[in-house]
């Protein structure tokens, strides 16, 4: 595959951790957040974190839009889906997350609620046209990436005046959740993240110069990195220098996708159609100001929320949950007691392992041999 | 005056299956007679008894049975009922057992096309014939619209094992040698492109296909051959996960070697699956004896269903029981059962 | 909210629609977020949408950069 095989070469991922290895200082301890779920997911998948030399400790950020979507919200999908007439589409990562009593949206099709996963939002569009008769609802969640096609389809939708398409809106957005974290430790609980690797895709999207407030604001150096194991690995590297360099500012290592600004034309079909919320609750993280989008009141017509308005009740977590601490990287998945355990991919308790991109998630389904035989030790 | 009713010919291009067809009576009649024994027809099955007396002699007869519930029922390289001829007869070869027959249950949904069923039933017909065994009992039911999802059939197999050598995980032994017999992920991958809302071209096709002669090859080695098991629905990782739990071992598997084809690593890509929890069903795991691995590999790779057959790793010693993957990087992680149904994700 | 990958623009209508091709595979997608996409660029695909362009000529510096890294050895 073109432009994708020639970042995962073998060779020079190996040449690569030389380079970090000989590039960390000693006894130097290196905490660096990778805050995209993505990329959390890419480290695990290729196994990289065994390439690392023994000073990084790479702590897994709160960029997974499945993970950090409160229960309540969960609840309120399936309360849609379960209205008469509609039909309720939602892209594959959110059909398993359990909401309240552990109900979920594959739970509700079982149940007869019409629930069809999507690809992409231009397939619900398609499935309205298909279906006058029939309301059609969708599921919009994810940080910058996902939120311009859903604006797209939101602005199609007015121009084809179909009457009975919604969007139930659920997109957050990145730099806030970056500030979020931050904020927290040095406030409260001295975690200290080193400096940031940056998420890949919504960087083309909101451009590189997005992070450079942040990187002022609290002294951390971000490199935003590419998709691929070598470009996680050069920005590793990248980081590592600036981090010893005392120098906080921000790096592009994807260069071959992400610019200064990004892409504009995305970002202003999103002020078009969307407008801050106040205030939104991330899950494990708690409320997060101006971190969250609402439809626009021009097109209210779209919006599931003003169309078929719910009570929902508020939710709670588990007592023994530590998703929060795990989210700003103040603890790690096998600190908590319901690791594996209770809380399982199958049976996932809190936000960490509901999506595979969680850090509890990554950890069970790629690296539970390494937390098994600690447990033998331990108990030895 | 005779008794003999005056069969009324099926209207096999634009008729439907309706709730007769599954009562018993004139209808269910017609349409075995007329659909399904001229398609399956053989001595054995023409004696139309509740059951079917086989021949016997001194061999171990082995009995195989599985349910076809595809949707869709079409996919490229196949429908519904290539599979239940040769998913069952794959679960027969995969205990050394030459297959010899099979018995089929239909469960029809109301209103379903009776030219559809004629295409399934042919296409079963085929495949039965491509692998020399004969469909020799059938039954059929018939359920109200709605409650059914066109078809189910449900395949019973019978075959004989000759081998004086068992073929079953207990075999399994520390230092063994995994081979893959082709390419993974193909029929997932090609379902998974024909579900309307994921529109994808990949110009794959199932891999369905009857392997018995490709063991039957295979079993040339003799006991160094310990275990096979043929990766279905859960793909790869299932089979690995299943055997190192009941073989009480490790395994070690070397991404390198895993041979898969470009457009299902491109659709895996895209969705982001991970191909080693896609379904196969044309494909065999083999665990076989260190010393034999070479030897085994040469058999598979002369048969037409073997000739990209591959070792990809090796049962090593584990008290946990993990199947382990070493990364094309020299990383290493496990590799865990899917977890609930394979969706495609976003993130 | 990552898994996205470089595809190859393979066709393409007036009204933003386009085909693109990855690996043998090919499908339809957006181009309203890249409406000036042409046959032949390469673009960056998530859900069913183009976000981005693929800069072909840092592309090649980044893999140039990395084959020097074997060079080295």
């Amino acid at each position: 595959m073109q432009y994708i095989d020639d970042f995962r070469n073998a060779r020079i991922a190996k040449q690569l951790a030389k380079k970090i290895t000989t590039t960390v200082i000693q006894n130097r301890k290196y905490q660096i957040m990778e805050f995209c779920g993505g990329h959390t997911h890419a480290l695990h998948r290729y196994g990289l974190l065994k390439l690392l030399p023994p000073q990084i400790e790479m702590i897994h950020g709160p960029g997974c839009p499945v993970c950090v979507l409160a229960i309540a919200r969960i609840d309120q999908a399936i309360a849609l889906s379960q209205q008469p007439d509609i039909i309720f589409c939602s892209y594959g990562d959110m059909l398993r997350v359990p909401g309240t009593k552990q109900q979920s949206l594959l739970q509700a099709k079982a149940n007869g609620a019409d629930v069809r996963m999507v690809y992409s939002i231009d397939d619900a569009l398609q499935l309205a046209r298909k279906n006058q008769q029939k309301k059609i609802i969708f599921f919009a969640i994810g940080f910058e990436t996902t939120t311009p096609p859903t604006a797209v389809a939101i602005k199609i939708a007015a121009k084809e005046n179909l009457k009975n398409f919604s969007v139930f809106c659920n997109h957050v957005l990145t730099p806030a959740a970056m500030r979020a974290i931050l904020h927290t430790s040095s406030e409260e609980k001295p975690v200290v993240v080193n400096g940031f690797i940056g998420p890949a895709h919504v960087s083309t999207v909101i451009g590189y110069q997005a992070y450079a407030d942040i990187a002022r604001d609290f002294q951390k150096p971000i490199v935003i990195s590419g998709f691929e194991p070598l470009d996680l690995l050069q920005s590793i590297y990248q980081l590592i220098e600036l981090i010893n360099a005392a120098n906080p500012i921000v790096k592009n290592q994807f260069t071959r996708a992400v610019t200064a600004t990004g892409n504009q034309l995305a970002q202003s079909y999103i002020t078009e159609v969307f407008s801050l919320l106040d205030q939104f609750e991330w899950r494990g993280l708690g409320l997060i100001p101006y971190s969250a989008l609402k439809i626009r009141p021009e097109f209210s017509s779209f919006d599931a929320e003003k169309l078929f308005p719910l009570h929902i009740e508020p939710s709670e977590e588990h007592r023994a949950c530590i998703c929060g601490s795990i989210l700003r990287g103040s603890a790690k998945p096998f600190d908590c007691k319901l690791f594996a355990t209770v809380c399982t991919p199958e049976n996932p308790l809190g936000a960490c392992m509901v999506s595979s991109e969680g850090a509890c998630a990554a950890y069970y389904t790629y690296d539970r041999l390494a937390y098994v035989k600690q447990i033998k030790t331990t108990k030895a | 005056m005779s008794n003999k009713l005056k069969p009324r010919k099926l209207d096999l291009k634009s008729g439907r299956i309706n709730l007769t067809h599954g009562s018993g009576g004139k209808a269910m009649t017609d349409l075995i007679q007329q659909l399904f024994l001229p398609a399956f027809n053989n001595p054995l099955l023409m004696q139309q008894h509740d059951s079917t007396c086989v021949p016997y002699s001194n061999r171990n007869i082995v009995v195989a049975t599985d349910s076809y519930v595809v949707s869709p029922l079409f996919f490229p390289g196949g429908n519904i009922g290539d599979l239940a001829v040769n998913g069952t007869i794959n679960d027969l070869a995969m205990s050394g057992a030459m297959p010899l027959y099979l018995t089929v249950s239909f469960i029809l949904e109301e209103g379903f096309a009776l030219s559809v069923l004629n295409v399934i039933v042919k296409s079963m017909a085929t495949a039965a014939k491509k692998a020399n065994i004969q469909i020799i009992s059938g039954d059929t039911k018939v359920v109200e619209k709605n409650k059914g999802d066109g078809v189910y059939i449900t395949t019973t197999g019978i075959g004989s094992k000759t081998i004086n050598f068992d073929i079953h995980s207990s075999r399994i032994k520390i230092g063994d040698r995994i081979i893959i017999s082709g390419s993974i992920g193909e029929h997932g991958i090609a379902v998974l492109s024909q579900r309307e809302n994921l529109q994808l071209d990949s110009k794959l096709q199932s891999d369905t296909i009857a392997l018995h002669s490709l063991v039957q090859s295979m079993l040339m080695l003799g006991p160094e051959l310990h275990c096979l098991r043929d990766p279905t629905r859960g793909g790869v990782a299932a089979v690995l996960n299943e055997i190192a739990q009941s073989a009480e071992v490790g395994v070690l598997i070397d991404e390198v070697t895993l041979p898969i084809q470009d457009n299902v690593r491109s659709a895996c890509e895209i969705f982001g699956l991970d191909p080693l929890h896609v379904a196969n069903e044309g494909k065999l795991i083999a665990f076989c004896s260190e010393a034999a691995a070479n030897d085994l590999l040469s058999i598979m790779q002369q048969h037409p269903f073997g000739q990209k057959a591959a070792i990809i790793g090796e049962v090593i010693a584990d008290p946990y029981c993990f199947v382990q993957l070493k990364t094309s990087f020299g990383g290493e992680r496990i590799i865990d059962w899917i977890s609930g149904e394979q969706l495609p994700r976003i993130c | 909210m990552c898994l996205a990958l470089p595809v190859k623009l393979i066709a393409r209508d007036e009204c933003d629609r386009g085909i693109i091709e990855v690996g043998g595979v090919t499908r339809e997608i957006s181009l309203a977020l890249v409406p000036d996409a042409v046959i032949g660029d390469y673009v960056i695909l998530h859900v069913g949408y183009a976000l981005t362009k693929l800069n072909e000529v840092e592309a090649q510096k980044t893999i140039a950069l990395f084959n020097q890294m074997l060079d080295e050895n």
